[in-house]
């Protein structure tokens, strides 16, 4: 018999696009629900963003088996964290535990992209940008997944972060409003998926602030 | 100190077909200070008293959260309960990861047995089991557990899809259902008190249950006033993740339903436990308990 | 350690086919599972053939089961390793049953232990090529979800395994909704296995129709679907296509 397959591979790419802006008091963490493999749609209601802890929200594209067992890993790192030490895990720590964890498989990595955002100790939003094995950055905006190509330069353009080779460091985070923050993503997916066949269907913003998290959708382009 | 040949290790029967080292791990759950627990249709609520090892120490945690819908209360040894107590979070979390449920409670509670059965059982071979059991148990602990029954009673509160369960486990590896239980010294009083009132738990209100589980820990009080410094309350019911009661709000229970510290001894029958405190001499302890049931073998408990 | 072993090829570098144990492609396959909730339950659709490569080697397979009292599995691709997992679903259930203290394993529990172990596997590098449909009703709520040899799972109001990712979806896109009855859950289905007979190679004409509600579920006796093969198009599917054969 012949072989039907070229070659079996473990991974996959099912697709997606992940922003997160942080503000000097709020954090904005979104990504759309489109799942993908190759040019099917799997499902046009699929959830990217994580709840990781109270302050906390991840966004992940990429193999969604490896991003769901990322996110069952550290939902469980952070049940034993809550037992140990009797309170949530900071969004600095989670973001340090993130790294660990993609770093523990470097050798057979999760093919997932994650941006981390959240309220850090001072209650000053934070973003984490991360690559598949590890490697972090802390900053005031980041996209990831399919549609980075077309949403990061956007981002840039707007948001003009100050850089990092300054001396003293700048603070990173940008100066929008929350409104304008909001605004700003839902224009920069209508966007992506007008040109990115894995980003559509629907926009899920996740919003964290003093207040707490508050969450709302967006209809995308469904073709 | 020696009362007899056949108390020097977990695997010698006496001739009367009793193990004295799973007696005298019972007779260590009655040292600890008292734990009680009751339960409602929809609610489990756990209590205990908290005393000081010394005038200079504050006193051990003796109630832990294992999952949203688990929580226990130990009365003996609190190393041992801490172990356990571990387990049994390791065990919730990993059913959750591979069926993103909770964990039903009865089985956690048969499970809990296994491995108290399996710390008096396998004491020299390496059985199956006991090689698992060993990857378990997390190796920095000075004890090898499985030489030993575990010293420690538990109080198991949860909820599950079959409702408010309220179990206890004994150092002997036996459990069992409640709807309302003591463990742990001065908790006959305890006792007393609730089953006098178990019959109206069932539909009890999560407040009433609350403070049925006040009045009970009063019983087992000596002489001290009642307040909330001196006792842990913790809930668990239908939308009410556990959790333990905070200082204020007790307080603020205690002093609503009245039920503040009578000075005389509330309990009228003969307390036949061992005393209230550890600093009772183990020998006499074991002692006292061993002449008054000479010859049958307690398994009951 | 023996030394003798140490001395012993290791196997995965010299090549893939020398001593491997490993799945590297499937011998004997189903094809597409069509399922879709409806009002009371859940719907699902597979035919029976078992395809050798594209020799249409088996014509009685059954590719769904229940599994437990709550939920229902549908399979596409190697036979084998669909008939492992229900062997290992078996044993699941009856340690389940064996506590028999009025908790039982739903359809939400069942998938997501054969995401566990899809994922596991393609860990391994070892997987079991299965795409597989996930249906049940637990204390009134609906449960459809599906998982892939490479532990990619998601759940949704309808889904589909292989050419049906392509034939059928764009239907049940297209016709679903929330209060289908059962009648129009069926029709919709052997629309569905239709547009797939016609179109799959390997589909065949003997199909089964599963139903899972709160009562108990239902697996139908295999029938086949009313064809017609005299439409012009299908007469001469190359007329006018100029350089085709």
């Amino acid at each position: 018999m012949t072989k039907q397959q070229a070659n079996w591979s473990p991974y996959d790419n099912n697709g997606g696009s992940c922003v997160a802006i942080a503000g000097a008091d709020y954090c904005v963490v979104a990504a759309d629900t489109r799942m993908s493999t190759g040019y099917n749609i799997l499902t046009r209601d699929y959830s990217k963003l994580c709840k990781l802890a109270d302050k906390c929200v991840m966004a992940s594209s990429g193999f969604q088996a490896d991003v769901k067992a990322l996110q069952k890993h550290l939902a469980a790192r952070h049940l034993i964290y809550q037992h140990q030490h009797n309170k949530q895990m900071s969004c600095p720590a989670m973001a340090q535990l993130l790294s660990n964890t993609l770093y523990y498989k470097r050798f057979f990595p999760y093919y997932s992209f994650n941006v981390l955002g959240g309220l850090d100790n001072e209650g000053k939003g934070c973003v984490f940008t991360y690559d598949a094995v590890g490697s972090y950055e802390k900053v005031g905006y980041s996209s990831l997944g399919s549609g980075s190509t077309l949403i990061m330069p956007f981002l840039d353009n707007q948001l003009k972060s100050p850089s990092p080779l300054l001396l003293p460091a700048q603070d990173a985070v940008t100066p929008l409003v929350e409104a304008e923050a909001v605004d700003l993503v839902k224009t920069v997916f209508a966007s992506a998926s007008e040109r990115d066949i894995y980003t559509g269907d629907k926009l899920e913003i996740v919003v964290i602030n003093a207040d707490g998290i508050h969450r709302e959708y967006m209809d995308l382009r469904k073709d | 100190m020696f009362r007899n040949q056949y108390d020097t290790d977990v695997t010698t029967w006496s001739p009367a077909g009793r193990l004295f080292q799973v007696e005298y791990a019972m007779e260590a759950v009655k040292q600890g200070s008292a734990a009680i627990g009751l339960r409602s249709k929809t609610h489990v609520v756990l209590g205990c008293v908290n005393k000081a090892n010394s005038e200079l120490s504050s006193h051990q945690k003796k109630i832990f959260k294992v999952d949203d819908h688990i929580g226990v209360a130990i009365a003996g040894l609190t190393a041992d309960g801490r172990v356990l107590s571990r387990y049994m979070r390791n065990e919730c979390i990993n059913y959750s990861f591979t069926y993103e449920s909770p964990l039903p409670v009865g089985r956690l509670v048969v499970q809990l047995a296994d491995k108290a059965q399996n710390s008096v059982l396998y004491e020299n071979e390496l059985t199956f089991k006991a090689v698992v059991l060993e990857t378990l148990i997390d190796q920095v602990c000075t004890q090898r557990s499985w030489k030993r029954p575990y010293g420690v009673g538990l109080l198991v509160a949860g909820l599950d899809e079959s409702g408010a369960h309220l179990y206890y486990n004994c150092p002997s590896g036996n459990y069992f259902e409640y709807q309302a239980f003591a463990i742990g010294s001065r908790s006959q009083a305890a006792k007393t008190y609730l089953e006098r009132r178990f019959e109206n738990f069932k539909d009890s209100s999560r407040d009433d249950l609350v403070k049925d589980a006040l009045m009970a820990i009063r019983e087992t009080l000596q002489g001290e006033t009642f307040k909330s410094s001196i006792c842990t309350v913790a809930v668990v019911g239908v939308g009410e993740p556990f959790h333990v009661l905070d200082q204020n709000t007790v307080q603020q229970m205690i002093d609503a339903f009245d039920i503040v510290g009578e000075q005389e001894d509330p309990a009228a029958e003969p307390d036949t436990d061992a005393g209230q405190d550890a600093a009772v001499e183990p020998g006499a302890a074991a002692d006292q308990g061993g002449s008054t049931d000479e010859g049958v073998a307690p398994m009951d408990i | 350690m023996n030394f003798m072993d140490s001395k012993q090829p290791e196997s995965g570098l010299l090549g893939p086919e020398s001593d491997s144990q490993r799945t590297l492609y499937p011998y004997v396959t189903g094809t597409s599972v069509v399922a879709l909730k409806y009002k009371d339950g859940i719907l699902m659709a597979a035919d029976m053939g078992g395809s050798y490569g594209s020799t249409l080697r088996y014509k009685s397979v059954e590719r769904m089961k229940p599994i437990g009292k709550h939920s229902l599995l549908g399979a596409s691709g190697e036979i084998s390793d669909f008939q492992e997992i229900l062997r290992f679903l078996d044993e699941l259930i009856l340690y389940d049953n064996m506590w028999d203290d009025g908790n039982s394993l739903g359809p939400k529990e069942v998938h997501n232990y054969l995401t566990r172990v899809m994922y596991n596997r393609r860990n391994k590098f070892n997987p079991l090529w299965n795409s597989l449909v996930l249906g049940g009703v637990k204390n009134g709520q609906k449960y459809l979800g599906t998982v892939s040899m490479i532990g990619v799972n998601f759940e949704d109001n309808h889904v589909a395994t292989g050419f049906g990712n392509h034939l059928a979806r764009p239907i049940l896109r297209q016709e679903w909704h929330e209060n289908l009855s059962f009648e129009d859950g069926v029709k919709l289905l052997e629309k569905c296995m239709r547009v797939l007979l016609y179109r799959d190679r390997s589909a065949v004409n003997k199909l089964q129709i599963a139903k899972i509600t709160e009562e108990g579920m239902t697996i139908s006796q295999p029938y086949s679907l009313k064809t017609h093969w005299e439409l012009s198009a299908f007469q001469n599917p190359t007329q006018g296509a100029v350089g085709s054969w």
